[in-house]
């Protein structure tokens, strides 16, 4: 989007919480295990109609936050807006005008939701690798508490790209009767063997490095270089390779001859190197752990008997829409196929559009029109059939 | 809308479900569900064509229409609608049966090749004939299937597709006006539209 025509007025956000599950009445996990009380971060933008029916949840990728548009009332001039800040907004796709658009930070993470940075009260100590082992379905009842606690029991839509794109599947199965539409962005029922790996070797950058301490680093220098190396991995597989041949090619940083050692030679080795220590200064490795485990785990179809799969829909409550890039490797198109076959052989109502985009998975995170076109419509139709739907 | 589009458009029930295969810009589906609250999907190759139509509020999928097509279920829909696009497929009995799978009624539009302009022009000229209907050089061709009306209807009884309506329309390939022919069909249309059923 052309920063000139960027609207006038700021949008503000302000970060909220919400806190539940107080022992002894904890949350239960899917494993399981308890955990209480659970605190969510979340931010809101435009405004809850009376009929409290025209709500958009936004589910956030791994390492982002509730911080999804606009700017804190504290920002300085030069501040960079929230992370879909493109598609957020007065007249943008999700019309903050007409919708009252949420996003929470997801369990586990470390921008404000519960996770294992928090202060365990059994001991008063950072939880660290006592957080218990949570999934997208867990971080799908978080929100739905939330929602709860707002008092909020139908949403126009849920939309989410990456991991908040599995988010939005758990979501429809969970409770599909409160999602009228749907739309799972640059994301998949499963992880592939590839996708996994990456995550693994992430895991292991962090777990080999000296300061993560089996997770117990809060009162110590944290596994800086373990996470940034996590970052890096993780970076390579959201790019492509035509991108990075457009972005560095072989091209030197600041020098025109090879150093033969082992120094930053290349720009895409700089630009790593950015990335990751970038990265160290605002997120928590454990939270990488948990998070990165937790969509290792997610399987839309192979689920235990009592848990509903992707394929159990029986009823279209809900209209889809996925979405998925032409250049996006870590989630590739026949990923977002599957996803529309699985629908479609259930009789959901389904659309989908690959669009094109040679920068890799993050396309789904930078400006583009055509993204805000696509949603924007299909928002417009799910409010225009509404109460017509079966 | 085009004309062959406003003939098919009539023969649909209100408040049925219905596939429009090779959906275009989706003026069809749109057209149908302002009309007669018709309950449409689209199938689109075109990534643009499809952004276009979901961002107009329809429902299609980006795809390849064979593919798509094989994921729905037996009877899925009402109707499923081929228009202008069987002269340009590579396999166009699997395309059909697949249509009659999924539909409880298919409708098939096609230029129909024994019109008497193209007749009159192979035999006059002695080449490969060209038309408004079908403007391309042998070489450089989309529409690599030959099909005249009477070739459908033995088709069709061949392989036991049941022609509950046959309509023979005289109009251009974009146009908005035509007419209906009744005598000398397969002499005399430039389309031909056909509702089938499978018996």
């Amino acid at each position: 989007m052309n920063p000139d025509v960027a609207s006038p007025t700021r949008l503000i956000s302000e970060k909220q919480f919400y806190t539940y599950g107080h022992p002894p009445d904890k949350v239960i996990l899917e494993s399981g295990a308890q955990l209480g009380p659970v605190t969510i971060a979340y931010e809101t933008w435009g405004t809850l109609s009376e009929e409290r029916d025209n709500v958009i949840l936004v589910a956030h990728a791994f390492s982002g936050d509730s911080h999804a548009a606009g700017f804190y009332p504290d920002d300085p001039e030069d501040a960079k807006p929230g992370w879909w800040d493109s598609l957020i907004g007065p007249g943008k796709g999700l019309d903050t005008e007409h919708y009252f658009v949420i996003c929470a930070n997801i369990l586990g993470g470390c921008m404000g939701t519960t996770g294992p940075a928090s202060i365990n009260p059994e001991t008063n100590q950072p939880y660290g690798l006592d957080f218990p082992m949570m999934t997208i379905g867990d971080i799908v009842d978080t929100q739905k508490a939330l929602l709860d606690h707002l008092q909020i029991d139908t949403l126009h839509a849920v939309i989410g790209g990456s991991v908040g794109g599995m988010q939005v599947l758990e979501w429809c199965v969970r409770y599909p009767h409160m999602v009228k539409a749907a739309i799972p962005v640059a994301t998949t029922m499963r992880h592939s063997a590839l996708a996994i790996a990456f995550n693994e070797v992430a895991r292991q950058a962090i777990m080999a490095d000296p300061q993560w301490k089996k997770g117990a680093y809060y009162d110590s220098t944290p596994p800086d270089l373990g996470l940034a190396v996590a970052r890096m991995v993780g970076h390579v597989t959201y790019l492509s390779d035509e991108a990075m041949r457009r972005k560095f090619g072989r091209k030197l940083q600041n020098k025109d001859e090879f150093s033969f050692g082992f120094d930053v030679d290349f720009q895409v080795e700089s630009y790593l190197r950015y990335q990751g220590n970038k990265f160290v200064k605002r997120f928590d490795a454990n939270s990488l752990l948990y998070i990165t485990k937790a969509s290792d785990y997610f399987d839309m179809i192979d689920r235990s008997a009592e848990k509903k799969s992707l394929r159990d829909l029986d009823h279209a409550y809900t209209r889809f829409l996925v979405i998925s890039y032409t250049s996006d490797w870590l989630y590739p198109t026949y990923q977002a196929k599957e996803i529309v076959q699985t629908l479609k052989r259930t009789g959901q109502n389904v659309s989908f559009c690959e669009i094109e985009a040679d920068c890799g998975h993050d396309a789904f995170l930078i400006p583009d029109q055509r993204l805000s076109d696509i949603v924007g419509g299909f928002l417009k139709r799910a409010e225009r059939s509404d109460g017509h739907e079966i | 809308m085009r004309f062959d589009l406003q003939v098919i458009s009539s023969r649909i029930d209100p408040g049925s479900t219905l596939l429009d295969l090779g959906c275009g810009n989706g003026d069809l589906l749109d057209w149908l569900a302002r009309h007669k609250q018709v309950k449409g999907s689209g199938i689109e190759q075109d990534k643009d064509k499809a952004a276009h139509c979901i961002s107009r509020g329809l429902s299609v999928l980006q795809g390849d229409m064979l593919e798509e097509m094989e994921d729905y279920p037996d009877k899925s829909f009402d109707y499923v609608i081929l228009s202008q696009t069987l002269q340009q497929v590579y396999e166009p009995a699997r395309l059909l049966y697949s249509l009659s799978r999924i539909g409880r009624r298919f409708i098939v539009s096609f230029p129909n090749f024994s019109h008497w302009v193209i007749r009159t022009e192979l035999l006059l000229k002695g080449q490969a004939p060209k038309s408004q209907e079908l403007p391309y050089n042998w070489y450089d061709s989309p529409n690599i299937r030959v099909i005249t009306l009477k070739d459908f209807r033995k088709f069709a009884a061949d392989v036991g597709y049941q022609i509950v309506e046959e309509i023979a329309i005289k109009t251009g390939p974009r146009n908005k006006t035509g007419k209906v022919i009744k005598f000398f069909r397969n002499f005399r249309a430039s389309y031909g539209i056909f509702i089938i059923e499978k018996s």
